[in-house]
């Protein structure tokens, strides 16, 4: 299979904070990769280099075999990248209705009546149809998360990104939201997901990559990877060389 | 279970449509009516109405706060002068000569004040008001900074007695006020103005979602300002006279304007046209006090921004849900109609 994300020697940084150092990785189509790493160590930077929210300072973003380095971030919403907010943004005066018709007429460029069949369609997916005609403003943080994730596929994304969308979710929440994301995967959406609530993030990801100060630290099998010294100091706090 | 079905219209948008086309021929029959002084004030509130529309359209959902738009009033104004006086065009092709001229104009100033966020934007737009007021003083042809009348026989060209004047300038204010109401209306209702709607609400997700944010708003920025000359053209068409400080007054073009739609309900179709009523409602019954009419208006925006920032059509719309103009959509399953 061939690699639908191709990142090569990004480099990002802030003054002296660097976001994005050297990070280079292929996503194949119809992956689920999960990025691991301490908090400000540039995960949701680097969903914003991928989106065009931010642009880097040096290196090259591949998406399905075209350069897309120098696209606007709305350019690549047509081409197929959506992605959810960790910090939900919800279209707050428009109902959940209209918030996924956004993401129908704009990213997935359709019209009329077919526009709105595929929004009914992305609420019914994501559980929210209950709460069409409420106004997203007035939702609770589970119904604002499954909204992110509802708004994202309604532009029909070939790759979809995942902010923490598990985070502050009860238990019950969680398993109800990992069954949604399992489906959209096995749909045959590619998936890349930042994620802290690791048992999530584990049964539905098959690589991961950890990210420190904006290096690459670790890449594989999640498994193996979370034996690894680096990813136990950072999530257990075991000094590495002890 | 049947596919969900999704409509627009309501019934209270449905009543709506109904009033509104009944006020519309009343309005429209006013100059058989309406003696002379309330057809200048109703010509004078359509007119506000519209400024107020076209604010709330820029500022309310494309989030351009613009406290400059007065640039463009006294652009119109100085451009129906200008055009009937060296130009020789009668005054309605003039007013609406001046509207493309200032679509034209707008797109430079866009592309240097869309630089500016915030704040910066806002004074940014006053600064250009002001420098075209500054400018327009120069002009002497123009009467510089004293100003001039419209010559008699300009204002003979659109009708030969005094109450058709007065008749067509009027019909000409309720004519525009439609004009406005109905393109800001339409352009909402389509799918531009749902990417807009989404931008009011979170640039971020919007820009996220494949929307054009920039163009966007320079398309909403150059529109406004086109229509704002022609309103402006229309304003001093009723008023016969300009000069630089009348033409591109920040309290008269701005200041008002931004009282009215907040009061009524920034970023709602409803909000200017309640805003624009209650508006004209405290200066009629205050305009014996003198100065106490400027200190009220003041204590009104600040309890109305304290208690209710979403103004007062934003109050009723919580408490009874209504919707005047069918914007939304709403879903209905199978379960909602019994089945």
């Amino acid at each position: 299979m061939s690699a639908i994300l191709s990142i090569a020697g990004l480099r990002k940084s802030f003054d002296a904070v660097v976001v994005a150092d050297d990070t280079t990785f292929d996503v194949t189509e119809g992956e689920a990769l999960g990025v691991l790493g301490p908090n400000g160590a540039g995960k949701t930077s680097l969903f914003n280099l991928i989106t065009g929210a931010l642009r880097p300072d040096a290196g090259r973003i591949a998406f399905a075999g075209q350069d897309i380095t120098t696209h606007s971030a709305a350019a690549r919403c047509k081409e197929g990248i959506a992605r959810s907010f960790q910090i939900p943004q919800p279209f707050g005066g428009m109902t959940v209705f209209e918030n996924a018709l956004v993401g129908a007429t704009q990213g997935a460029g359709l019209h009329g009546r077919e526009a709105e069949a595929h929004a009914v369609d992305v609420l019914e997916e994501t559980g929210l149809m209950p709460k069409a005609n409420t106004r997203a403003g007035a939702l609770s943080l589970l119904e604002r998360k499954r909204l992110e994730l509802a708004r994202a596929m309604a532009a029909k994304p070939k790759l979809l990104l995942l902010d923490e969308i598990a985070g502050g979710l009860t238990d019950a929440e969680c398993v109800a939201l990992i069954d949604t994301i399992k489906r959209i995967h096995a749909g045959g959406t590619t998936i890349i997901w930042i994620e802290h609530v690791l048992h999530a993030l584990l049964v539905v990801v098959e690589r991961v990559i950890v990210i420190d100060f904006g290096r690459q630290i670790a890449e594989g099998d999640p498994a193996q990877i979370m034996e690894t010294p680096e990813v136990k100091e950072i999530y257990l706090g075991i000094d590495a060389d002890a | 279970m049947s596919a969900p079905t999704v409509t627009r219209a309501t019934r209270a948008s449905s009543v709506a449509t109904v009033i509104a086309l009944i006020a519309l021929v009343l309005l429209a029959a006013a100059p058989w009516w309406a003696g002379r002084a309330d057809m200048r004030l109703m010509g004078e509130i359509l007119l506000y109405l519209s400024l107020a529309c076209l604010w709330n359209l820029m500022a309310g959902y494309a989030g351009l706060v613009s406290v400059g738009q007065q640039a463009f009033v006294g652009f119109g104004g100085y451009m129906l002068f200008a055009l009937t006086i060296f130009g020789g065009l009668h005054p309605i092709a003039a007013i609406i000569a001046a509207g493309g001229l200032a679509a034209i104009v707008s797109i430079p100033i866009a592309t240097l004040i869309f630089r500016l966020k915030g704040a910066y934007f806002a004074i940014g737009t006053w600064v250009i008001a002001e420098v075209f007021r500054l400018s327009f003083a120069q002009v002497s042809a123009l009467g510089g900074g004293s100003g001039s009348s419209l010559p008699v026989g300009i204002v003979k060209s659109l009708a030969a007695s005094r109450s058709g004047r007065e008749a067509l300038s009027y019909w000409l204010a309720l004519g525009a006020a439609v004009v406005v109401i109905s393109a800001v209306y339409l352009f909402l209702r389509s799918r531009r103005g749902l990417a807009l709607t989404a931008i009011r609400d979170s640039e971020v997700a919007a820009s996220g979602l494949g929307i054009d944010i920039w163009r966007t708003k320079l398309e909403v920025y150059v529109v406004t300002s086109a229509f704002t000359a022609i309103i402006g053209g229309l304003i001093f068409l009723q008023k016969l006279r300009i000069s630089p400080d009348a033409a591109f007054s920040v309290n008269d073009w701005t200041a008002f304007v931004i009282f009215i739609v907040v009061i009524g309900g920034i970023g709602t179709l409803e909000g200017p046209i309640i805003g624009t009523l209650l508006f004209f409602a405290l200066r009629e019954t205050l305009a014996d006090f003198g100065t106490i009419y400027l200190m009220v208006l003041g204590l009104v925006a600040i309890v109305v921004m304290l208690k209710a920032p979403k103004g007062v059509w934003g109050l009723i719309r919580d408490r009874f849900d209504l919707e005047l103009f069918p914007l939304s959509y709403r879903v209905r399953t199978a379960t909602d109609k019994g089945a």
